[in-house]
């Protein structure tokens, strides 16, 4: 598990984080969610180490971040970031890549690998598309390729920044489903999101950050009773109830 | 990398066309010794090589067009690698060793070298390493800098080229004779060289190559973008700095003895690329051998349009190359990828 205490981080003169203190947990999907230039996208980034923090301490199972190397982090945390070059290779190739931190000198795929590969594209509902180019992909069809490379790193949390970002709804859903299923699996998934309806519908725990700090941190249930999510995004929620639990709408 | 989006082939097409590439390879090594202002039977050909032909022919051969050969296969197969792996690490399709300034930086270092110290023929390659790594280096520096714009770098990389141009300009001035034939060498050429002239290039590029293919996975991860090579475990900052000395140990073990050859390291990339996808290890291995091949069949094209006069390799090079990157240009345009 992850666990982020007092951490801060942010750029040369300017700081962003203010001290954070969050727990990533197993089982569970955390969306991030507050206004643009927040710190949701830096605390992802800081969280796995790819950002230095300025301060507090980033905990993975309880061993400090600066003690794992790089390969260690990555097989303890996949990360998807907000965008991503292209590359002209097939998805299948992609995915492949995911297994590199379980690889040494001189990084050869091997068998399991290849099988990994196979099963992961399965589980996200994308085995037609191993063989074809990712360029040729819809938004969509890339992001489940970015989900099977992510669980092909077979890591116990997995970070993804605004994954449903360019897609249209019903694949917006889609990668909910996924992100769901991924924490049923005993994994931690976090989100940044923008829609707050998709993140009140879909996750377990959301947290609402607000100027480097989070604001408020909870079930849906109880970011949708508080006022802070009204003050802070200036919006206001609705809600109905359907057979598959609330549905939250901007009012 | 935002080139061009095409669509590659599988791993069997893949290996027929590396296969096809070798063949084609062969056959115009074969034609590159029998064919130029004498012809020689290809039997003849195979004699001398196999050290059983005797007379003049024989010597043609052995001495004049046999490290014509190794000069074209040699400068073509680490130049095209260069490209492949400084486009790969810089994520940007432009970035070739003569766009960006690091063929004009082992020039610079090449003619310095012949200044200072004329006799030391065989400390070419160090200093011509030198020189490229100066010049990717300062690319490097630049593309951290100036972050994702593309556009900046290869601004960048044509005034840091004019720059070292410059300053080869400046050492041929004050010392004429720095450049034997110096015409040659700023448009590029595999005249008058001899085998022993070629060893020490020789051992550079093998080992520069074998090193590239032996990080070809490493490169694949960087062009997913430097987070997600990062994310995935990826000393990324590493890499890149040990993947571009290794570009420009390659450019520039080929500039010490074939001059400031161009469009070599940015055409072959790109139709391989087109041909066969981006994954680095068939990409690295197909450059290889069509950055030989192009320049072999352009060195063989440089003998025979105008026999018995020659133009320079670079020349014809060129010739074949402008129109091409041309079309790349207006071909992204079209496509709507920027620069």
């Amino acid at each position: 598990m992850i666990a982020l205490k007092n951490l801060r981080a942010g750029y040369p003169g300017r700081p962003v984080l203010e001290g954070v203190d969050l727990d990533f947990r197993p089982g569970e999907v955390l969306a991030v969610i507050g206004p643009n230039g927040c710190g949701k996208s830096t605390l992802l980034r800081a969280a796995n180490g790819l950002l230095p923090r300025t301060g507090g301490d980033v905990l993975l199972d309880g061993i400090p971040l600066e003690r794992l190397s790089a390969r260690e982090t990555a097989q303890k945390v996949a990360y998807l970031p907000q965008s991503r070059s292209v590359p002209n290779i097939t998805a299948g190739r992609m995915v492949l890549h995911g297994r590199f931190p379980y690889l040494s000198y001189p990084r050869r795929y091997r068998r399991e690998d290849h099988e990994m590969v196979k099963r992961t594209l399965a589980w996200v509902g994308a085995s037609d598309l191993a063989s074809r180019p990712l360029a040729e992909l819809s938004g969509g069809q890339r992001q489940k390729v970015y989900l099977a490379m992510a669980l092909a790193q077979d890591t116990e949390t997995i970070l993804m920044d605004e994954p449903t970002t360019y897609l249209d709804v019903g694949c917006q859903l889609e990668v909910m489903a996924l992100a769901r299923r991924l924490a049923e699996e005993g994994r931690a998934v976090v989100m940044v999101l923008h829609d707050l309806t998709l993140a009140l519908r879909c996750a377990h725990r959301a947290a609402l950050l607000h100027e480097g700090r989070v604001r408020q941190l909870g079930t849906p249930e109880e970011l949708y009773r508080g006022e802070a999510l009204e003050q802070v995004m200036g919006v206001t929620l609705g809600r109905v109830e359907t057979a598959e639990g609330w549905r939250y709408f901007y009012r | 990398m935002n080139s061009l989006r095409t669509f590659s082939v599988g791993s069997k097409g893949r290996a027929g066309l590396i296969a096809l590439l070798a063949g084609l390879l062969a056959l115009s090594g074969v034609a590159s010794l029998a064919f130029g202002a004498v012809s020689i039977p290809p039997g003849e050909v195979i004699a001398a090589l196999l050290g059983r032909g005797s007379g003049t022919t024989a010597s043609i051969v052995l001495y004049a067009r046999l490290p014509r050969l190794c000069g074209c296969l040699l400068a073509g197969a680490a130049l095209a690698c260069a490209g492949v792996i400084i486009q790969g690490v810089l994520n940007n399709p432009l970035a070739a060793p003569n766009v960006i300034g690091v063929n004009s930086g082992a020039g610079l270092a090449t003619a310095l070298c012949c200044a200072l110290a004329p006799g030391a023929v065989r400390w070419t390659p160090l200093a011509a390493f030198l020189g490229a790594l100066v010049g990717v280096l300062l690319v490097l520096f630049i593309a951290e800098r100036a972050g994702a714009a593309r556009i900046t770098l290869v601004l960048a990389g044509v005034a840091m080229s004019s720059m070292f141009g410059a300053g080869i300009d400046a050492v041929v001035t004050f010392v004429p004779d720095a450049l034997s034939g110096y015409t040659d060498f700023r448009v590029g050429g595999v005249k008058n060289l001899s085998m022993a002239r070629l060893a020490p290039a020789f051992w550079v590029i093998l080992i520069a190559l074998l090193i590239a293919l032996s990080l070809s996975n490493e490169l694949d991860l960087l062009l997913l973008g430097r987070e997600t090579a990062q994310s995935l475990g990826l000393p990324a900052k590493w890499l890149r700095l040990a993947l571009l000395m290794v570009a420009a140990a390659l450019a520039g073990a080929a500039v010490s003895f074939a001059g400031l050859l161009g469009f070599v390291g940015l055409l072959v990339p790109h139709i391989m690329r087109r041909l066969l996808g981006e994954d680095s290890f068939p990409l690295l291995l197909s450059s290889a051998l069509g950055g030989g091949l192009l320049l072999t069949v352009c060195d063989l094209a440089s003998r025979l349009i105008f026999a018995p006069f020659e133009l320079p390799l670079g020349v014809v090079l060129s010739l074949a190359g402008g129109p091409f990157f041309i079309w790349l240009l207006l071909k992204q345009r079209r496509g709507g990828g920027g620069l």
